[in-house]
């Protein structure tokens, strides 16, 4: 084996771990029950994104991945979860969230159903693909795609529902580092940018609901619909 | 370069609006803007009817024909509801205070920026980002109000239009991949359905499903349609006429032109699909409408259906359906706006969005109930206004095409929707009132609005002028490969 070739495979092997954390980090975001636990590793969640974009950006000696590396760890591991701290008040801050709509084992075996579908909804697209970085984050970011969109739909405070569409985009961006490395830069400065304001602007719609309504509650608030 | 203008206008007098200066500045302004936005739009209009596409920043910024279609509409909407904000926001009860109407000017510019953005990028990546901004910033004019009702509404908004917005994402990073590994050129409208051949049809298959998914939820196509009625309920009625008249239309526009990037691998069918989604959201929101209790969500659930025929009539496939397309698109966006500027008058005088409550309009307010009875004739589609015309253009398409099945059902549910429309909208007008309401007036400008936005809607019912046929058939010939 040659030096360069093993250099490749280890850069693979740990990309391969980051992976494999980033799928645990979306379970977990579904398995916590305080609100804080799931921010926090959805921080971590983020680490591991940038982790995975400076691997990739490293084999491929591509400067636009460490650039995408920087700005996602930036944004999303240090101001976000600043701006989403703020919104949380003193009383959910420790509050253990037990309104879910489902219960924490039924909603990780539909968490396994949904990756299982990921994997399944991607293997057709992998077909004839080489690159072992494609194959590995693309099933694993479409997986955090729907394991997030399942946290929005299952959870009921304001919080972490916000929390589950970032994650959302931080699949997407998963994906995004291994099938679109090259991506111009300027969309990638837009789209942090954009994640940006929707933490802003649904942490403020958060405090007003709760200055209005008085509870953080969204999932129980259902005046409007069709008789 | 009038391009970038009209991306600089509303950027500037957004930020101009929060100066804290006279009552009248932030209004006045904003009016100002758009009607200069309006005039440099039908420039670039004009320039497209006869052919010629306008580039700003090749590959970023340019306008072809369906661009320049839809960006003529957000701006004549966009100064029309500015003209019909300052009567409203002034009259609506709780923005007695001049920093919160600052604030609407200022939200008002910024909305209107990210929807005229829509058209004029071209570098897909880009269209993405401005969507979701269409999003992030007309949040706060949904909840504007600041009732708990307004507040639910704009967090069932956010919440289901950025989830979709995540799926769009990843939809375009795949449009993306696959273009680099098999093909080469820039990642734009054109440039793709330049490349669309070389693309592997799986993947193309699987971007439209996503991006169909993600920006389906925003067009309000039926399955994800549940925030729509809400949102656009509780916002303010000028607010309506954007988010209902043009928001809706921008979005379509960018799953409309997937169809000839799609058309380059028959084996998907995305005629099919198109016309399935169509059919399925004309028909909910036709049978959805007819148990509604309060005008406005009478009026966004017409904005369903709208999307749906607008849907049906791009996947039949021929060229007289989509020129029948690009002329829906023009005259529900009209059509909905002129119905939101009439409801937000109504609620302005009467005090209440229930049907049940509001009887015997014509004698309490006039205006208020030939605004309302038009809007909803027009609307629904009867003769002799615009959407009338474009309907029946799609439907004889329709049927020259051999669509029968297709056809039948969208004429039924068409039929069922105007019932729907009508009937509410005739007892609120004609109907005999309860009890005994004094007169109300109606704000100079809403009058003004009214006047302004029923020009188009009753002008293009009888005569369509050169320019603007050229344009449709253009932006028609656009929609097929």
């Amino acid at each position: 084996m040659t030096e360069p070739h093993m250099a490749l495979s280890v850069l693979t092997k740990l990309n391969s771990l980051s992976g494999g954390l980033f799928l645990l980090t979306a379970f977990g975001i579904i398995a916590m029950r305080q609100v804080l636990a799931s921010l926090n590793l959805f921080v971590f969640q983020s680490i591991l994104l940038a982790a995975s974009a400076c691997l990739l950006g490293f084999q491929h000696g591509s400067i636009h991945l460490f650039a995408v590396a920087g700005i996602t760890l930036m944004t999303k591991s240090i101001l976000i979860p600043f701006l989403l701290r703020r919104t949380l008040n003193q009383e959910v801050y420790a509050r253990r969230e037990i309104s879910q709509v489902l219960n924490i084992p039924t909603s990780l075996l539909i968490a396994v159903a949904l990756t299982i579908f990921a994997y399944f909804l991607s293997s057709p697209l992998l077909s004839g693909v080489v690159e072992p970085s494609v194959k590995f984050n693309l099933p694993i970011g479409m997986a955090g795609l729907l394991l997030g969109a399942y946290v929005v739909m299952v959870r009921r405070e304001a919080v972490p529902q916000v929390i589950g569409i970032l994650s959302m985009e931080n699949g997407a961006f998963f994906a995004s580092v291994s099938i679109a490395p090259d991506l111009p830069l300027i969309a990638e400065l837009a789209a942090a940018f954009d994640v940006l304001i929707i933490a802003v602007v649904m942490g403020l719609l958060t405090r007003r609901i709760h200055e209005r309504v008085g509870t953080t509650d969204v999932g129980r608030m259902t005046s409007l619909k069709e008789e | 370069m009038e391009l970038i203008y009209i991306l600089v206008i509303p950027a500037v007098t957004a930020g101009l609006s929060l100066v804290p200066t006279r009552r009248k500045f932030a209004p006045a302004l904003t009016t100002l803007g758009s009607l200069v936005i309006l005039i440099l739009s039908l420039t670039v209009a004009f320039r497209a009817a006869r052919g010629m596409e306008e580039v700003a920043i090749r590959n970023w910024i340019s306008c072809d024909s369906l661009g320049a279609l839809v960006l003529l509409l957000v701006a004549f909407v966009g100064f029309t509801a500015a003209i019909f904000s300052w009567g409203y926001i002034e009259k609506s009860a709780s923005a007695g205070n001049q920093r919160k109407i600052r604030r609407y000017y200022a939200l008002y510019n910024l909305f209107l920026w990210s929807m005229l953005a829509v058209p004029i990028l071209s570098q897909v990546a880009l269209v993405w980002i401005a969507v979701e901004l269409t999003t992030l910033l007309s949040v706060f004019l949904v909840s504007f109000e600041n009732t708990p009702e307004a507040l639910e509404a704009a967090w069932k908004y956010v919440v289901l239009t950025c989830m979709g917005a995540a799926f769009a994402l990843l939809g375009i990073l795949i449009l993306y991949w696959g273009m680099n590994v098999s093909a080469s050129g820039p990642f734009t409208w054109a440039g793709l359905v330049m490349a669309s051949t070389q693309i592997s049809p799986v993947l193309l298959k699987a971007a439209f499903l996503f991006i169909l998914i993600g920006f389906g939820t925003k067009a309000g196509l039926v399955p994800l349609h549940t925030w729509l009625p809400d949102a656009h309920s509780q916002a303010p009625s000028p607010v309506c006429a954007l988010l209902s008249g043009i928001e809706t239309t921008v979005v379509l526009y960018t799953i409309l032109r997937l169809l000839p990037i799609l058309q380059a691998a028959p084996s998907i069918h995305v005629e099919t699909w198109f016309m399935v989604f169509g059919l399925l959201s004309v028909g909910t929101a036709a049978f959805l409408l007819i148990q509604v209790k309060d005008y406005k969500r009478l009026f966004a659930f017409s904005t369903v259906e709208h999307m749906g025929i607008i849907l049906v009539a791009a996947g039949l496939g021929s060229s007289a359906a989509q020129y029948g397309a690009t002329f829906q698109m023009v005259s529900h966006a009209l059509s909905k706006s002129f119905c939101f500027f009439a409801a937000g008058s109504t609620l302005l005088s009467v005090g209440t969005r229930d049907i049940t409550a509001v009887r015997g309009l014509i004698r309490t307010s006039p205006v208020a109930a030939v605004a309302l009875m038009v809007g909803g004739l027009a609307i629904a589609g009867a003769p002799p206004f615009t959407v009338f015309l474009s309907e029946f253009s799609i439907l004889k398409a329709g049927l020259a095409s051999g669509n029968y099945l297709v056809t039948g059902l969208l004429a039924l549910f068409i039929i069922i929707a105007f019932c729907g429309v009508l009937f509410p909208i005739n007892r609120m007008v004609f109907g005999k009132p309860t009890e005994l309401v004094s007169r109300t007036t109606v704000a100079t400008t809403s009058i003004v609005t009214l006047v302004l936005a029923a020009i188009p809607v009753i002008l293009l019912g009888l005569y369509l002028p050169g320019p603007l046929h050229e344009l449709l058939r253009l932006a028609a010939a656009s929609l097929g490969r």
